[in-house]
């Protein structure tokens, strides 16, 4: 029974660590880049599924499967990064929508890995050294070695020169370009950065649970990843984590520990969780923009 | 493959385009003048559907229920722009993404609590048969209607912007918005009204797509990537860019989705053809969309110019 227990909660730990990688990733390319991407779910479902699929035909290596997984991922990126981001402003935001809904539409009609019912994995992906990651504790710290890394990645590359090129980008891109950066390669490489990091995640996802599906690239995926960020603190270092964690436990909170007031008032509430999400959400973009990491920082300084 | 499937297909193309166009042209007029993202507007359209589905059941008249639905949903929109929407036009993009991303999670939910997950809408029994157009060729009565309707409303469209002082303020005011109100436009009573007809015109389409594509939560999400896309090939703010638009969408797509794994299937294997077929044509109205942009990256008809 508390092994049970114990087995619930680090599973449950090592998916929000994951989905941190993942809004960590976005945050790198909304929140430094300035660039709203609403296809981000193309590139952790990108990673999904090409280790799923590797995974599925016999290669059960994660250090073939994974790597795999981030180079697609890198591959797409760049691919869908040099078209959209020759756009601007909306037109940006439609086409990275739009590729995010191609891949969904092509990974959806793949009927030889499992269409739209999804692609089931018999096991994890093994990393060999005498660790199974089919235990919930191995997972977890895998799990949490790869947001570490993630995480250090990204305060390395904020603050490198690269770092600083990007967020002067953001801020100003007419006044970057006219100092003489080559603002679409690095907007670029960026995306891909992102986009690798993206693709890790998706791959972690996919063994975490042993399923892959197409929903993993809707663009309400996307919307959920972007959800995150904002909640977290676009921009800030530990927006994706605070994000994912704030986002994945209110639904947990919700859905699994019932509010009996609440109940009394409004039975099932717990099937409408949903609709709770959206209004934190809709409060924070009306009212906390900068997210918990803005309002923790502003306490600090006052 | 015979004329008559290829004349059918077609009609169904335009049909299907002009219910785009009624939700496409509020979307780009919403976007041409307040340089909003409004990604509600697909909720707009679901909660016409649910309202025209529970008022043909109240008044037993399908005419009734769906005309009752129009200024219903107009006042919802008018109510939401008022609370919500207004605080939003000084926002950048992203805000205004995120906020209204978070409203069609709230529309979902509340339409699921208040309705259930979807109403049940079935095309009026006097509508229901085929209706003969050419010697040997019938085409669902149905359709017609849509067509039929579809094609007023964007006559009347037309008119109300081309030929009316209202339509003239708002023509001012997607193209620039600071000059028409330094000529003393009262912009916000203006962009209200705008709103409620462009609910209004969701309506419309949800109400008579209801039908045929199913009354149910989350309806809206699909049919919104194609009204932006349609937004996007024609060009933002422009009405007659929405029209041309929409109906290059509608007319593509479903020709696209009848045809081409045909096609596929005549110069390529079975297996391969049966795959990339249904894939390739799914994704062919965003081939098209990327097309658009690359030669003219403001759109076919920019408002803008």
């Amino acid at each position: 029974m508390q092994a049970e227990h114990h087995g619930y909660y680090l599973s449950f730990a090592s998916r929000i660590f994951i989905y941190a990688l993942a809004a960590t990733s976005l945050n790198l390319i909304l929140g430094y880049g300035g660039m709203i991407s609403f296809g981000h779910a193309a590139f952790v479902g990108t990673g999904a599924y090409v280790s799923s699929i590797l995974l599925s035909e016999g290669v059960a290596s994660a250090w073939i499967g994974w790597p795999a997984a981030v180079a697609a991922s890198s591959l797409a990126a760049l691919a869908i990064g040099a078209v959209s981001l020759r756009t601007r402003g909306v037109y940006f935001i439609m086409i990275t929508l739009a590729f995010a809904q191609m891949a969904f539409f092509l990974v959806n009609s793949m009927k030889a890995y499992g269409g739209d019912e999804g692609l089931s994995l018999r096991e994890r992906a093994s990393v060999g050294l005498g660790v199974d990651l089919g235990s919930d504790l191995a997972f977890y710290y895998a799990a949490l070695a790869a947001l570490a890394a993630g995480l250090y990645g990204l305060h390395r590359l904020a603050h490198s020169r690269f770092g600083r090129v990007i967020q002067a980008i953001r801020e100003n891109e007419d006044r970057a370009e006219a100092i003489g950066f080559p603002v679409y390669r690095y907007k670029l490489a960026c995306f891909v950065i992102a986009g690798a990091a993206g693709g890790l995640a998706g791959a972690l996802l996919a063994s975490h649970g042993k399923y892959v599906n197409p929903n993993v690239l809707h663009w309400t995926q996307s919307g959920t990843l972007m959800v995150m960020v904002i909640l977290g603190g676009v921009g800030r270092l530990w927006g994706g984590v605070i994000g994912a964690a704030a986002l994945l436990g209110l639904e947990d909170l919700i859905a699994n520990h019932r509010v009996d007031w609440l109940a009394a008032v409004f039975p099932n509430y717990q099937q409408h969780a949903s609709l709770g999400v959206g209004t934190v959400l809709l409060a924070i973009v009306l009212f906390a923009p900068q997210g918990i990491a803005g309002m923790l920082a502003r306490r600090k300084h006052a | 493959m015979s004329w008559i499937l290829i004349v059918e297909q077609s009609l169904n193309g335009l049909q299907f385009g002009l219910m785009l166009f009624l939700l496409a042209a509020g979307l780009t007029l919403v976007f041409g003048i307040m340089d909003m993202i409004n990604l509600a507007h697909g909720s707009l359209y679901m909660l016409g559907a649910f309202l025209a589905a529970t008022l043909v059941q109240a008044t037993g008249s399908f005419a009734a229920g769906v005309l009752l639905a129009i200024p219903a949903t107009a006042v919802l929109g008018m109510l939401l722009e008022v609370s919500v929407l207004r605080t939003l036009y000084a926002r950048d993009h992203l805000s205004q993404v995120l906020a209204t991303f978070a409203l069609i999670l709230i529309f979902n939910e509340a339409v699921r609590i208040i309705w259930g997950p979807d109403m049940p809408l079935s095309v009026p029994a006097a509508l229901s048969g085929p209706v003969q157009l050419l010697p040997g060729m019938v085409y669902p009565a149905y359709r017609l209607l849509i067509i039929g309707v579809g094609a007023a409303v964007a006559g009347a469209l037309y008119l109300l912007v081309a030929r009316t002082r209202i339509g003239m303020l708002v023509r001012a005011g997607a193209s620039n918005r600071e000059m028409a109100l330094a000529m003393g436009v009262n912009i916000p009573r203006l962009f209200t009204l705008l709103f409620g007809v462009g609910a209004g015109l969701c309506a419309v389409a949800g109400a008579l797509l209801g039908p045929l594509f199913a009354v149910q939560v989350g309806m809206g999400e699909n049919i919104l990537i194609l009204a932006f896309v349609v937004i996007v090939i024609g060009g933002i703010g422009s009405i007659r860019g929405a029209l041309v638009g929409s109906l290059l969408v509608g007319i593509v797509d479903t020709i696209g989705r009848a045809f081409l794994p045909l096609l596929f299937g005549i110069f390529f294997q079975p297996r391969v053809a049966s795959a990339a077929g249904p894939a390739i044509a799914s994704v062919l109205v965003y081939l098209l969309m990327a097309l658009v942009l690359y030669i003219k990256p403001q759109g076919l008809f920019p408002a803008r110019g």
